[in-house]
């Protein structure tokens, strides 16, 4: 493991491997782990103990991510495995994701927290159905950049011609889905050229290894740079009966919000408006994360809020710089993917979690639905079912405080909860 | 609205200090600022371990300076080392929290736990005695101190885990868990647990312990100590894991990497007295922290995941 020190590191990379089953995401991932010393030396013996289990003469790498009995058995990744590592500029969470259409929605968890997805290519057969329908999901799920890794570089003779065509192929791809951020990278996973260091049989390549593009690409989308939006998630009344004490508060007698940042930066004195109500005050104090009074939060930051006047706020207000509203509605059109085996029912209500608010919905039209793999779209569909995308218009019972998933992923992301069963049936981004 | 356009414009993306450690916090804040709104009656599992009391830490933040109210949740092995049961007891008056104590002892005595034999490591028998006390106290969410570095079942949970009735984890069949919006909906009867540093590494957990400046217990640092060395690692010699006759009592310097059941928890040999030392160390070592310090893990590849289905943490 490299050393950190917690000063110098440029921060996180949250990032996902997507693609085809047997393009090679284990492979690549056991690959990068392994050559960016990684690797723990126990770990490295369970995984030389199982290759040779399975008659293998070389350790392979796949196994390294490998982990559930279940998965073993069938051979597949069912679910996510999240593995962690460092270099000594930065430190990295993958999602090695699932392959499998049925597990899309396993694919769809891994890539909502990635900063980055890197999608991996068979060089020996190009762009898959299943490279669309990941590279489709990534986008639609907010994951701000993609890089493509030509894989299997080996078996093709390391041809520069077979690169082109496949760089420009999967260029055209994202940028038809909706990326504006593009890279492309030839690689040899099995045989780790250009994961870690160039190697002589890729000569003609002249940009970064694949590592040395993960050290310096961009993290998530700066949601400083956006306007404010705070989301209250818990509203504490301090007073005598519930202040810690020696925590040097004991005097304390007012009503504080919990919550995050979602995007901008809030200072002491600025006059927010606090939506569904559309209420204005003005920022007393601003309590951190540590507990110490500061001037000013920044987005991501989990804070506590004192507002200059006594209002009715509860879980799931909205703070907005005045000049920048949100939208407030019952009524909101969204892309939905649906997750769940049981279809959707519009003659049901379900529950929707948006911010902190839970709330009861309806869905009011299927729209039309998008084929993720040809990008046609059929109108008037008759229903949506499990990993399907479509268009829908939506009617929530409560009035909600959002904004379009495209200019704050923060506000505009939903999921659908079955009342009944409980389970996660659907996620949306509203648009 | 031009102004309001400018200002942010102008921010200065350098000047602001902004860490690693600083998101994962942030992140496990909001976690459990979640458990805090949506849940009705909260257990934080702590041993005193490392992991539970960087939790702890946490939770003190999330809702600073309200007092915690989450109930805390030792399920004691009656294994103990003596200086980790004094830590929490120490940690539980210094915050005037609420610790529940339900032992795996009385599991056994109640015969709801057989042992198949006397002075065997008990972590797996944690289960029964975790799911009485959740079903005892009616607790809705345990929130742990879990992290998927750790073990390959672990790198697969969702950070809000459900678990049915009967305590199962049904790892073919999570919910998904999209962005950071989570559902912390249970029926009467199920639960969920709920892992706020699923995404920290060993060495995160010490440079936020360095941090926080936050205590733990004194054998997490370098000590002297009697211990045989057995299959490559350092068995402690104490009334519960006695030396065999043939075995060749050495008296090293030893730190714990983590803190369980005594008859399966090995320290490493250190000399890091202090937390900037083991960071160091961290850093540096070979081997992963439940390769080097679990006994039980190492008996198969699955023996987590197994555990983990019937209702372990
Ligand atoms: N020749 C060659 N084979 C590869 C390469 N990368 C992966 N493979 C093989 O392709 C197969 C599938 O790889 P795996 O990593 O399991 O794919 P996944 O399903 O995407 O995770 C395995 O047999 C790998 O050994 C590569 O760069 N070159």
């Amino acid at each position: 493991m490299a050393i950190n020190n917690p000063q110098q590191v440029s921060g996180l990379l949250r990032f996902i491997t997507a693609g085809s089953v047997d393009d090679g995401k284990s492979t690549l991932i056991g690959r990068l782990l392994f050559d960016s010393k990684n690797l723990q030396v126990d770990q490295l013996s369970a995984v030389e103990a199982s290759s040779k289990k399975r008659g293998m003469q070389q350790i392979d790498l796949s196994l390294i991510t490998d982990g559930l009995l279940a998965e073993r058995e069938q051979g597949i990744t069912i679910d996510v495995a999240y593995r962690y590592f460092a270099t000594p500029a930065r430190k990295f969470i993958v999602g090695d994701s699932p392959g499998h259409v049925q597990y899309t929605r396993n694919m769809v968890t891994a890539a909502s927290s990635a900063d980055l997805a890197i999608v991996l290519i068979d060089a020996e057969n190009g762009v898959k159905s299943q490279t669309r329908r990941h590279l489709y999901l990534a986008h639609w799920v907010g994951v701000p950049h993609v890089v493509f890794a030509v894989n299997k570089m080996d078996k093709v003779g390391f041809s520069q011609e077979i690169y082109r065509m496949i760089e420009e192929e999967c260029s055209q791809l994202a940028r038809s889905v909706g990326f504006s951020n593009i890279h492309v990278i030839p690689v040899s996973a099995l045989e780790g050229d250009n994961i870690t260091v160039k190697g002589d049989r890729l000569h003609w390549y002249s940009g970064p290894t694949l590592l040395e593009y993960l050290e310096k690409a961009p993290a998530a989308q700066d949601t400083e740079v956006q306007p404010m939006r705070f989301s209250v998630q818990r509203v504490t009344r301090l007073n005598r009966e519930n202040i810690r004490t020696n925590s040097g508060f004991e005097d304390i007698d007012t009503r504080g919000y919990q919550g995050l940042v979602i995007s901008g930066q809030l200072n002491v004195g600025d006059e927010v408006v606090i939506q569904p109500g559309g209420y204005r005050s003005q920022v007393k104090k601003l309590l951190n994360a540590s507990g110490k009074f500061v001037e000013a939060v920044f987005a991501q930051e989990s804070i506590t809020v004192f507002l200059e006047q006594d209002l009715d706020i509860s879980r799931g207000a909205m703070f907005s710089d005045v000049s920048l509203v949100g939208q407030v509605s019952k009524d909101f059109d969204a892309e939905l993917c649906w997750f769940d085996e049981d279809p959707l029912d519009t003659n049901r209500t379900y529950l929707i979690k948006q911010t902190s608010n839970v709330a009861k919905v309806r869905l009011q039209s299927i729209n039309q639905l998008v084929d993720v793999e040809t990008l046609q779209k059929s109108l008037h569909p008759s229903g949506m079912k499990m990993n399907d995308i479509g268009h829908v218009s939506l009617k929530s019972q409560i009035q909600l405080s959002f904004d379009s998933f495209e200019t704050n992923p923060g506000t505009g992301a939903f999921i659908l909860i079955d009342e009944v069963s409980n389970r996660t049936v659907a996620a949306g981004t509203i648009r | 609205m031009n102004a309001v356009l400018e200002k942010i414009r102008d921010f200065d993306q350098a000047a602001r200090q902004w860490t690693h450690l600083d998101a994962l916090e942030s992140e496990a804040i909001h976690i459990l600022r979640e458990i805090g709104a949506e849940c009705n009656n909260p257990a934080l599992l702590f041993s005193g371990g490392k992991d539970s009391a960087v939790v702890l830490h946490l939770a003190l933040k999330a809702f600073f300076p309200e007092r915690l109210r989450f109930t805390l949740l030792h399920i004691d092995t009656e294994h103990n080392y003596p200086e980790v049961l004094d830590f929490r007891d120490r940690i539980t008056r210094k915050y005037d929290l609420n610790l529940v104590v339900r032992s795996v002892g009385d599991s056994i005595r109640q015969g709801r736990v057989r042992l198949r034999h006397e002075n065997e490591p008990r972590n797996k028998y944690q289960t029964t005695t975790l799911l009485d006390a959740i079903s005892e106290h009616e607790f809705d969410v345990c929130i742990g101190g879990a992290r998927r570095d750790e073990e390959k079942a672990r790198a697969k949970e969702r950070i809000f885990s459900f678990r049915d009735e009967f305590g199962q984890w049904d790892p073919k069949n999570q919910r998904p868990e999209i962005w950071n919006i989570y559902n912390t909906r249970v029926a009467p009867g199920e639960n969920i647990r709920a892992f706020p540093i699923s995404n920290w590494t060993e060495l995160d957990v010490w440079e936020y312990i360095q941090r926080e400046a936050i205590e733990l217990p004194e054998i997490y640092f370098s000590h002297e100590r009697d211990v045989v060395i057995r299959g490559g690692a350092l068995v402690p010699v104490t009334p519960l894991t006695p030396p065999h006759p043939d075995d060749e009592i050495k008296r090293l310097s030893v730190r714990f990497r983590t803190v369980g059941d005594i008859t399966c928890t090995a320290p490493v040999e250190s000399k890091a007295l202090s937390v900037d030392e083991i960071i160091l160390e961290t850093a540096q070592t070979q081997i992963t922290e439940r390769g080097a310090t679990r006994l039980d893990d190492q008996t198969s590849e699955a023996a987590m995941e197994l555990r983990k289905k019937e209702g372990y943490f």
